[in-house]
């Protein structure tokens, strides 16, 4: 991958010593991201402490580019609120898609996905932890009269 | 390919390799080794220009006018299926329906032929080798009429069990509807056991030939099948023409499958007659170019010769395989002893995807994912892998570059 050399190692160690890889048992919520076109599967566990992600962790199997961007979110979003992961969610949507996305400085780590925008056919693969995330999230405020 | 004559006289490849323009150029600094013929070739200069003369000078709608122009594209399509009939050996042009491609041809036969014909409980036969291609119509059949989809089992090296599928055809078979060559892992399937074991049920056949029609020769009649589907893009013509084989009693007393013009003799509210075959199958304006550029690489692929084409994918199927094989926690997926010329193959500890974007960084186009075959590949204990398909206009040098941009990718993952 010709992404620059920074950003490339951060990637492979990533993909090869993921951070926060394994699953959180109930009442942590989770939500399962399939993306069909390439067979990445991966479950994202979340746990929320009022509206503080408190922990999160990620399973399953998918290429380098799926796997790093969901090791550096779990990193990224933990001990953050709500509506700050939201907010990197945005940030990290712009990254991937548009040439001119500003550096922000909140991305920190996450800024070594910014090469995967070569890439259009891979976005996907760096998007979809945070789709999962996100879904994670959304059921964590669904009603728990549910249960 | 074993059906291959011993010593057919070589192929010049750099000569035929002047015959494309596209493989010249250059992709990521580094020329291009264009090896994913398998999802779709491409076209030399005698069927680009074929489709550009066409459209220069003979480019009107066809069936319709008295005009001159309106005669030459008609003339010129009509010679196109003629083309096609003795490509194939179909008896007559009447059994040459052109589609858009593989995939309308399969579901053509689906609505028009099987809906028709079964009851709840009725079964259509496959393979789990099938491209989703030839699953989801029969699917989609099966919801709509109770009829119930039975999948013929393969093995570890991904050749089909004939046993099972002969266990398999029942009272109930309605239809066999099998690939000739496995698009996910290259098995040539035993095509003409199983239309003599269908037929011996009285079960017709359909064969999806998408990936079969580059590699060898086609006679319709030798193989006795009732149904043969393929796209004209594979055959190193246009996309977006392709063919259905029919067999002309079958195609008869089927119902068009799509209302519109050119499939009717007359229109009136009290009823409509339709047209005869071949037109019945073909509602709307065709796509004229398209079967003018398939008929040009017809003559293309025949003036090489299928045998010549067969010999060289033959030669480089076998250099892939050991090339490939001597690379250290990779992994082949789909060993059938007879194969037509593709590898499918998983590297420990590198996903396909990552394989494909680091070839391509070399100039290597090869197609990763799961090849539109989820169920092939998933039996194989896999979840994706990379596929190198090779065309005659490839080389062994081009295979070299391969494995070396496979070995520096296992070892950036490393």
């Amino acid at each position: 991958m010709d992404l620059k050399d920074l950003s490339r190692d951060v990637i492979l160690d990533h993909n090869k010593r993921p951070r926060n890889f394994g699953r959180l048992e109930p009442p942590a919520h989770e939500a399962r991201g399939h993306n069909p076109l390439c067979g990445d599967q991966l479950t994202v566990y979340a746990v929320l402490e009022g509206d503080v992600v408190k922990d999160v962790r990620f399973d399953g199997s998918g290429c380098a580019i799926s796997v790093a961007s969901a090791s550096l979110m779990t990193e990224a979003v933990k001990g953050k609120t709500r509506a700050e992961a939201e907010h990197l969610y945005a940030a990290i949507h712009d990254l991937l898609t548009r040439a001119d996305a500003p550096s922000l400085p909140e991305l920190g780590k996450l800024a070594a996905l910014g090469g995967v925008r070569e890439f259009p056919a891979r976005v996907k693969c760096a998007s979809l932890c945070w789709h999962t995330l996100h879904a994670a999230l959304e059921g964590a405020a669904a009603p728990v009269s549910t249960e | 390919m074993s059906a291959a004559p011993a010593h057919p006289v070589p192929l010049d490849i750099e000569r035929l390799r002047a015959d494309f323009p596209i493989l010249s150029q250059r992709i990521n600094g580094q020329p291009l080794a264009y090896l994913d013929n398998g999802a779709s070739a491409q076209r030399p200069l005698a069927v680009i220009e074929a489709e550009r003369n066409y459209a220069e000078t003979m480019h009107a709608n066809v069936h319709r006018g008295v005009h001159t122009l309106s005669q030459r594209a008609t003339d010129a399509f009509e010679a196109a299926r003629e083309r096609v009939r003795r490509f194939i050996h179909a008896r007559s042009t009447r059994e040459v329906i052109f589609t858009k491609g593989t995939t309308e041809s399969i579901n053509l036969v689906a609505h028009s032929f099987l809906r028709p014909r079964v009851k709840p409980g009725d079964e259509i036969l496959i393979t789990w080798l099938e491209h989703h291609a030839n699953i989801v119509p029969w699917q989609l059949a099966c919801e709509a009429t109770g009829a119930v989809l039975k999948v013929a089992p393969i093995d570890r090296n991904g050749e089909l069990d004939l046993d099972a599928f002969r266990a398999l055809l029942s009272d109930r078979t309605r239809l066999v509807a099998t690939a000739h060559v496995s698009n996910a892992l290259g098995t040539v399937l035993p095509v003409r056991e199983i239309v003599a074991l269908a037929h011996a049920r009285g079960v017709p056949v359909l064969l999806d030939g998408a990936q079969a029609i580059p590699h060898f020769a086609l006679d319709v009649q030798a193989l006795d099948c009732d149904f043969y589907a393929f796209s004209g893009h594979k055959l190193y013509g246009p996309d977006g023409i392709g063919v259905l084989y029919g067999r002309e009693s079958l195609l008869e007393s089927m119902p068009p499958w799509q209302g519109g013009g050119d499939m009717i003799l007359s229109v009136s509210f009290a009823g409509t007659t339709y047209n005869q075959l071949p037109f019945k199958f073909e509602a709307g304006t065709p796509h004229m170019s398209g079967a003018v550029g398939l008929a040009a690489a017809i003559d293309y692929v025949d003036a090489i010769g299928l045998d010549r084409i067969a010999a060289w994918e033959a030669d480089l199927l076998q250099y892939a395989t050991t090339k490939l094989a001597q690379i250290e926690d990779l992994r082949i997926i789909g060993t059938a002893r007879d194969k037509a010329s593709l590898v499918s193959f998983v590297v420990a500890g590198v996903h396909p995807h990552d394989i494909g974007t680091i070839l391509d960084q070399h100039g290597i186009a090869i197609r990763t994912g799961h090849h539109c075959a989820m169920p092939a590949i998933e039996f194989m204990g896999v979840p994706a892998t990379a596929r190198a398909s090779f065309a005659f206009y490839n080389t062994r040098a081009e295979i070299d570059r391969l494995a070396d941009a496979v070995r520096s990718a296992r070892d950036m993952f490393r």
